[in-house]
């Protein structure tokens, strides 16, 4: 396939359109040029924005005009989780099939604010209840390295649609690992903010105590532009951090003073010898750039899958009961079965006399998860580790497996229960298929996080692949 | 065999807050278009997420206070989840186990405590009309009430009489007014009474094995009879060998009698935890001491101090019952007329003229015109008689000082319940 302007990064797309290379217009035309060309494949996309040519040309307009705003003339792709006013949002399932919204979600505000054109809806698990896109009631999306495999998810039409040249960036939302798994399965960055840095207002909720929207791009530096448009605190949202923004985009410390740590329990028993030679590669990659990498010990990833099932289905079972069937035009038994069995585990993990067997001690060892990484972060500055423990799965592969994203997000389960940020960036393929590191931060340390992960991507040629479509 | 009622109460006040307690909609709801007062917060729209009123918890806290309440420093809120089509969200923000306030107390006028389980805050529900909408009966639901901050006043089950549990309830309404933190109107629904009533045999001390709820009881007087009418129904079931069932009861008014509306053998399942949307709350020990300070003189003060005025007890508690009253107290002093006076006017102002300030006091003074004294008819009629008895006057300036009592006799003529000392007092002043 020919090169488009939908391929371009954020900053080239940008550098184009200040330099009226080409207009927004031209972008965006491009970018709708090549959904209509692989979104019938890949199925990346729900819904488009009607308007986004009309918005383009305003955006022109305001370009000509000399404004100047970090995202303005960029079409970037939404998660259907993300409330968008006037755009149909359905969180990929059948119950919300024609809900249009009545106002935008903050992330989505901002966006807009900064000049952002709202391309269309991507496709996720329905209810982001899942690690695989296959869950979402208007079908599977496709992984844009090999159609016969799964993108991950819950965010998978982000990362397909990014990964597919569809749209420079997408925002996604991750509850653990949503965002940076499906980023490792497409070969593309995504970032997960610190829980509370960017606002969950106008997100269907899923698990609110861990749902954290964040940004998936072509390159650690279009993360970091985007998640500093996205983050803030929010009015609106009690459990948004008072931080400001701007600590994102702070420049990180040099690599030479960086303490990495590498956890021997993220190297996980039945991982492939192959994608475990990708990780070490990349912790040479680290030591070359001049920091120091430690082997650490971290809990054992399993106890966080745990705490995580339990926390999160007892949230969705309560998150869930305003769709009861009275507003919004559809009964319950529009449900796909998937958010039924969690709504059934998580009614029964809160149901009196259960509530301490399960709940309470869920949140206990959360508790000991939080002082595990905070006792690791005495010694060093970050850890990394893979994403995921392999390659993307084949079609297929989610189904009649319950706690198929939990035993895929093993190692991503553990920092999003405390709250950390991190972000995937791609180390390499086996088979043709690539995958991805993960680099964790303590809470609010998202710009060494950032800084690291441009450094090693700057050093190394894995994000320039692209798929061959 | 003679038995004893086992009764306590759930108390639901509406705070009167400009807002609602999650959202920016105006909290007063009455009477307004349905759903005209609405957002997605309080539609329990996807997306949306609460953010607490910290005017409304503030005022949770000092009701709490006023009510010799512990306060937790650490507290939260929590989701109470069940269904209903007038709970938007399918579930109620409520407080569970850390409840702002508990172990709180009322001391009633025979001495008796009535021990406050806990004072917690949470949302009120929207509220269903049924009504036939082109010939089709439809249930309607309005919002505007939805998300309303509501105060909880839970009392352990002290009470075995009707008398202590309406000066309870009473002392309760005019608390809630002398803080100024909701209009109390029973009628409009912002304080609402919950009686759990049992019975066991007298001289028993285990808590009886079922409870009764009478729900929905707009008035004092319908509460008191409710729950008459309540234990003589236990009672004879009971004496037939039958134990009451475990259910809420309404109260029909036109009857007399309590319904039954809905069994409830086993306890409600809420399955209650801890509110991810909200982060929880740490107070200080110096920001509680600060609301204890910013409380107002409250009912049980007054009395108090009317008492030590030489009032009656139920005097002092007429003047202690609303604030509106107190305010028309503390007036009538600030023009002239002392304690007892101004208690006596309080305690028999006609009921045409009981909201207006500047009437009774026309009413109060015409009124001592014709037998009471005020102050400054006192005072003129002292500088009438001292101009008319110059010889008296020198009398008492060269030392005669029981020449007083020749100028007392006379005001006595005009005045005849005359206040001795005070006219004594003010002679005295006059003379020099
Ligand atoms: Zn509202």
């Amino acid at each position: 396939m020919t090169k488009s302007l939908s391929d371009l990064t954020i900053f080239a797309a940008r550098t184009g359109l200040t330099s009226r290379a080409f207009s927004s217009f031209d972008l965006v035309t491009a970018c709708l040029d090549r959904i209509k060309q692989l979104n019938p494949e890949f199925h990346a996309f729900l819904a488009l924005n009607d308007s986004a040519l009309t918005e383009a040309k305003a955006a022109d307009l305001k370009i000509s005009a000399g404004e100047d705003l970090p995202l303005l003339g960029v079409p970037i792709a939404v998660k259907d989780n993300f409330l968008t006013q006037g755009i149909v949002t359905t969180a990929a399932s059948k119950v919300l099939d024609n809900y249009l919204p009545q106002y935008d979600a903050t992330v989505v505000k901002k966006m807009k604010n900064a000049g952002a054109i709202v391309l269309g809806k991507t496709n996720m698990d329905a209810w982001a209840h899942g690690s695989s896109t296959e869950t979402s009631d208007f079908g599977p999306t496709l992984n844009p390295w090999n159609s016969n495999y799964l993108p991950g998810g819950s965010s998978g039409g982000s990362a397909s649609a990014v990964a597919a040249g569809m749209c420079p960036a997408a925002i996604g939302s991750e509850t653990a690992g949503s965002i940076r798994q499906p980023a490792a399965w497409c070969g593309v960055t995504g970032f997960k903010p610190t829980y509370g840095r960017a606002s969950r207002y106008g997100v269907i909720a899923m698990a609110s105590s861990t749902d954290s929207p964040g940004p998936i791009t072509k390159t650690v530096a279009d993360a970091r532009l985007l998640a500093g448009v996205l983050a803030g605190p929010d009015p609106l949202d009690a459990t948004s951090s008072p931080r400001p923004a701007e600590e994102i985009l702070a420049p990180g410390p040099d690599l030479k003073h960086l303490k990495i740590g590498l956890p021997a329990s993220y190297l996980l028993p039945q991982m492939r010898s192959d994608v475990k030679q990708l990780i070490l590669d990349a912790a040479l990659q680290f030591e070359k750039l001049g920091a120091t990498v430690t082997e650490i010990s971290l809990l054992d990833p399993k106890y966080s899958i745990g705490v995580y099932t339990i926390i999160q289905r007892s949230e969705v079972s309560s998150n869930l009961a305003r769709f009861d069937g009275i507003r919004y035009g559809h009964d319950r038994s529009a449900f796909g079965p998937e958010a039924k069995r969690r709504i059934m585990l998580g009614t029964f993990a809160l149901s009196s006399g259960y509530y301490d067997r399960y709940y309470h001690k869920a949140e206990q060892v959360r508790t000991l998860v939080i002082r595990d990484f905070a006792r690791a972060f005495t010694d060093v500055d970050l850890i990394i580790g893979p994403t995921s423990p392999g390659p993307a799965l084949p079609v297929g592969a989610s189904l009649n497996q319950p706690m198929f994203g939990e035993m895929e997000d093993i190692l991503v389960e553990p920092s999003s229960i405390a709250g950390l940020t991190g972000i995937n960036v791609p180390c390499g393929f086996v088979d043709s298929l690539p995958i991805g590191l993960q680099i964790i931060g303590p809470q609010f340390g998202e710009a060494v996080v950032l800084s690291a992960a441009a450094a090693y991507q700057n050093s190394t040629p894995w994000h320039e692949h692209v798929p061959v479509l | 065999m003679s038995w004893q009622m086992v009764l306590g109460f759930e108390v639901h006040v509406e705070l009167a807050t400009a807002s609602k307690m999650f959202c920016g909609c105006p909290a007063d709801h009455f009477g307004k278009p349905p759903n005209s007062q609405t957002c997605p917060v309080c539609l329990g729209l996807p997306g949306a997420l609460p953010v607490p009123n910290a005017k409304a918890i503030e005022w949770c806290i000092k009701l709490g206070l006023a009510l010799d309440c512990r306060v937790n420093l650490f507290s939260k809120f929590d989701r109470k989840n069940y269904f209903y089509p007038d709970l938007p969200k399918g579930y109620q923000i409520s407080q569970y186990d850390l409840p702002f306030c508990h172990h709180g107390q009322v001391v009633l006028s025979n001495g008796k405590t009535i021990r406050i389980t806990r004072v917690h805050m949470e949302e009120d529900t929207g509220k269903l009309q049924h009504a036939t909408v082109d010939g089709k009966k439809v249930s309607l639901i309005d919002f505007n009430r939805s998300g309303v901050p509501l105060v909880e006043i839970v009392t352990e089950p002290d009470f075995d009489n009707t008398a202590d549990a309406i000066e309870y309830l009473k002392e309760i309404h005019s608390l809630v007014r002398f803080l100024g933190i909701s209009s109390a109107d029973m009628e409009k629904g912002t304080m609402r009474l919950e009686a759990n009533i049992s019975v066991r045999p007298s001289g028993q001390t285990a808590l009886p094995d079922y409870k009764v709820e009478v729900k929905n009881v707009n008035s004092f007087r319908f509460i008191k009879k409710a729950i008459e009418f309540e234990v003589a129904r236990q009672i004879k079931l009971l004496e037939s060998g039958t134990r009451p069932l475990q259910e809420t009861r309404g109260f029909s008014e036109s009857r007399g009698e309590t319904v039954s509306q809905r069994t409830k053998e086993e306890a409600k399942d809420y399955r209650y935890f801890p509110e991810p949307d909200i982060p929880p709350f740490r107070f200080t020990q110096t920001q509680v001491g600060d609301w204890q300070k910013q409380l107002p003189l409250l009912p049980a003060g007054i009395r108090a101090e009317l008492i030590s005025r030489g009032i009656l007890p139920a005097k002092a508690a007429q003047v202690a019952s609303d604030p509106g009253r107190y305010h028309m107290f503390t007036k009538l002093t600030q023009s002239g007329f002392d304690t007892v006076k101004a208690v006596d006017i309080i305690n028999n102002i006609p009921p045409d003229i009981s909201n207006d300030l500047d009437k009774i006091i026309i009413w109060a003074k015409s009124k001592s015109a014709t037998g009471t004294t005020n102050p400054a008819q006192l005072r003129v009629l002292a500088q009438k008689v001292i101009a008319a008895n110059p010889k008296v006057i020198t009398d008492i300036k060269s030392g005669k000082t029981q020449a007083l009592f020749f100028l007392i006799g006379q005001m006595r003529r005009e005045f005849p319940d005359l206040d001795v000392p005070s006219a004594q007092s003010l002679l005295k002043d006059l003379v020099g």
